[in-house]
């Protein structure tokens, strides 16, 4: 079983399908409901202190913005336990979001830089990009080791 | 109007940890923070019919959220806009919705730019301001002084009183800020002695600056009030400009007001200064390391060159470093005083004069107005000729005295 690294972290979908295929997810899922009443699109469900964005300096500069700093904390962590990661790219907002495009670029960028598989893709617009969308998970998946299905 | 709804548009906070803070300073105005409620599709919509093509999806939502609020979907009182400090496209986007959202509606809208380390306590002015401005629409559309008024400014440098009758100043009262309580009596008896009345006669009092509440509850005031808007209401009463448009500057001791002004209530404002490089405090450092008085430094710099002598008040220390190394170098006290006003203006320009409309006419007000050297390194930034009203050293004071006659009994 392989830790991975999902992104966007918030998908729902992403982190399920990973644990079906006997995988353990490194994600912040948070599911993304039809009415927005926190502040961003992926509000974290814990209490971020003003330490946080200090304990993000780990990954990024002290001159990159505070929310930058303040999402590493808790992402960067996880980019540096995964196993392999999967990141797909211009995921429509109810799949998975992440607010700020500059962590998002930094997170991608961190990932590619490990020496650990990554499976990246674009997403699915139409039904049938949508099959093989699953398909290739699935054969990402089951060729880390100790994979299930 | 009992609670004051802030629509929040922003990115960031809760990732740099302040959401808390912001929240504590709209509590400590009794407001309330809340973010208006859309729709995934709103965004899609809004975004690509804004089209301000940003990447980040909570700038995304920001501007959804700001269109909803124009368009009359989401009520509320005012809007707060934040993101994060040192982000370029947060920037681009802070600036566009509060011009946006001036432009296309009536809500009071106040920017900032974070970082961790923002606490409440520099957020309460803004949010004071924003409450204020909401719940006292009527109290700040009055343009007339009526009976027999005080208002007190005490603020971090110098603490001013001014005493009013039937629209007419008749004392004014100024020293140097120490003891708050103690600047505030002084300054208080020099007023009422210059108006030849007592403080049993006064109808009102209104306070105002960084020791308003201190003082306010000492001279048991009938309104206390933030300087964002008591100065706006202040400038266009003594420069005779309350209807229409106007941009107010205040450059104080400890930090700078750039207010967009319509019939004497502010649409947007900024506040603060990244450095005492930027403020008053410099040229105060300035006047003492050239022997002078401050009162002397205006007329000095308008007889010097700022662009003989390099000098970036950025930063105070390293102002004052340029300051030491051109007198040593030979510079003019003159081309020294005129370069330090220039630094100022300069700092203002750039920091703060970008967050608001300059529009006609430009009011300089506060102690610093008074140094000409400063007003017209402005002018020459702004490209425009600025009004310096009379007694504008003390608009927080007319200010307060002018809106404390709202409390009047009777009125």
């Amino acid at each position: 079983m392989a830790k991975v690294f999902l992104y966007p972290t918030t998908s729902l979908i992403l982190s399920d399908l990973v644990a079906r295929f006997g995988h353990s997810p490194l994600s912040a899922a948070l599911q993304i409901r039809e009415r927005i009443q926190t502040p961003g699109l992926e509000s974290p469900p814990l209490q971020i202190t003003p330490e946080e964005p200090k304990k993000g300096l780990k990954w990024a500069a002290v001159e990159v913005p505070s929310g930058v700093r303040g999402r590493m904390s808790l992402y960067g962590p996880m980019i540096d336990e995964a196993e392999a990661a999967i990141i797909i790219n211009n995921a429509d907002f109810s799949f998975g979001c992440m607010g700020c495009a500059r962590t998002n670029e930094l997170i991608k960028y961190l990932v590619r830089k490990r020496d650990i598989p990554v499976l990246d893709l674009e997403y699915p617009r139409n039904e049938e990009e949508g099959v093989e969308f699953v398909a290739a998970i699935k054969r990402f998946l089951d060729a880390l080791h100790g994979g299930s299905a | 109007m009992t609670r004051v709804r802030i629509a929040q548009l922003s990115c960031g906070p809760e990732y740099s940890g302040v959401q808390k803070e912001i929240d504590e300073a709209a509590a400590a105005v009794d407001a309330e923070i809340f973010f208006p409620d859309i729709k995934l599709a709103d965004i899609r919509r809004s975004f690509d019919m804004f089209g301000l093509d940003v990447r980040s999806p909570d700038l995304k939502l920001a501007i959804a959220r700001a269109k909803a609020l124009v368009e009359g979907r989401v009520e509320a009182d005012a809007v707060f806009i934040a993101t994060c400090f040192r982000c370029a496209e947060a920037a681009i986007v802070r600036n566009e919705l509060r011009r946006y959202i001036h432009e296309n509606s009536r809500l009071p809208v106040v920017s900032y730019s974070f970082t961790e380390r923002t606490t409440s306590g520099t957020l309460l002015t803004r949010m004071e301001a924003l409450t204020t401005i909401a719940r006292r629409r009527a109290l700040l559309a009055r343009e007339v002084q009526q009976g027999l008024t005080m208002g007190v400014d005490s603020g971090s440098s110098t603490t001013k009183a001014v005493v009013m009758r039937d629209n007419q100043i008749i004392g004014t009262g100024w020293l140097p800020t120490t003891a708050v309580l103690q600047s505030a009596d002084e300054a208080v008896t020099q007023a009422l002695s210059a108006a030849g009345v007592t403080r049993d006669e006064l109808q009102a009092i209104g306070t105002t600056g960084y020791g308003r509440f201190l003082v306010g509850e000492h001279l048991k005031a009938d309104l206390i009030q933030e300087e964002l808007t008591v100065n706006s209401k202040g400038a266009v009463f003594l420069a005779g400009t309350q209807a229409g448009p106007s941009t107010v500057i205040d450059i104080g001791g400890m930090d700078n007001k750039a207010i967009s002004v319509q019939d004497g209530i502010p649409g947007t404002f900024t506040m603060g200064g990244i450095c005492a490089g930027a403020s008053g405090r410099f040229l105060e450092m300035t006047a003492k390391r050239l022997g002078v008085d401050i009162t002397e430094l205006g007329p000095l710099a308008m007889k010097g060159l700022s662009r003989k002598v390099p000098m970036n008040s950025y930063c105070i220390v390293f102002g004052t470093q340029s300051l030491v190394n051109a007198l040593a170098a030979g510079s003019s006290p003159e081309d020294v005083a005129a370069a330090a006003c220039h630094s100022v203006a300069e700092q203002v320009f750039e920091q703060q004069l970008q967050e608001v409309d300059i529009k006609d006419p430009v009011i300089m007000v506060g102690g610093t107005s008074l140094i000409q050297g400063l007003v017209r390194a402005m002018e020459e930034l702004l490209q425009t000729k600025i009004l310096v009203p009379h007694h504008s050293q003390y608009i927080g004071a007319v200010g307060s005295a002018l809106l404390a006659s709202g409390f009047i009994k009777g009125e």
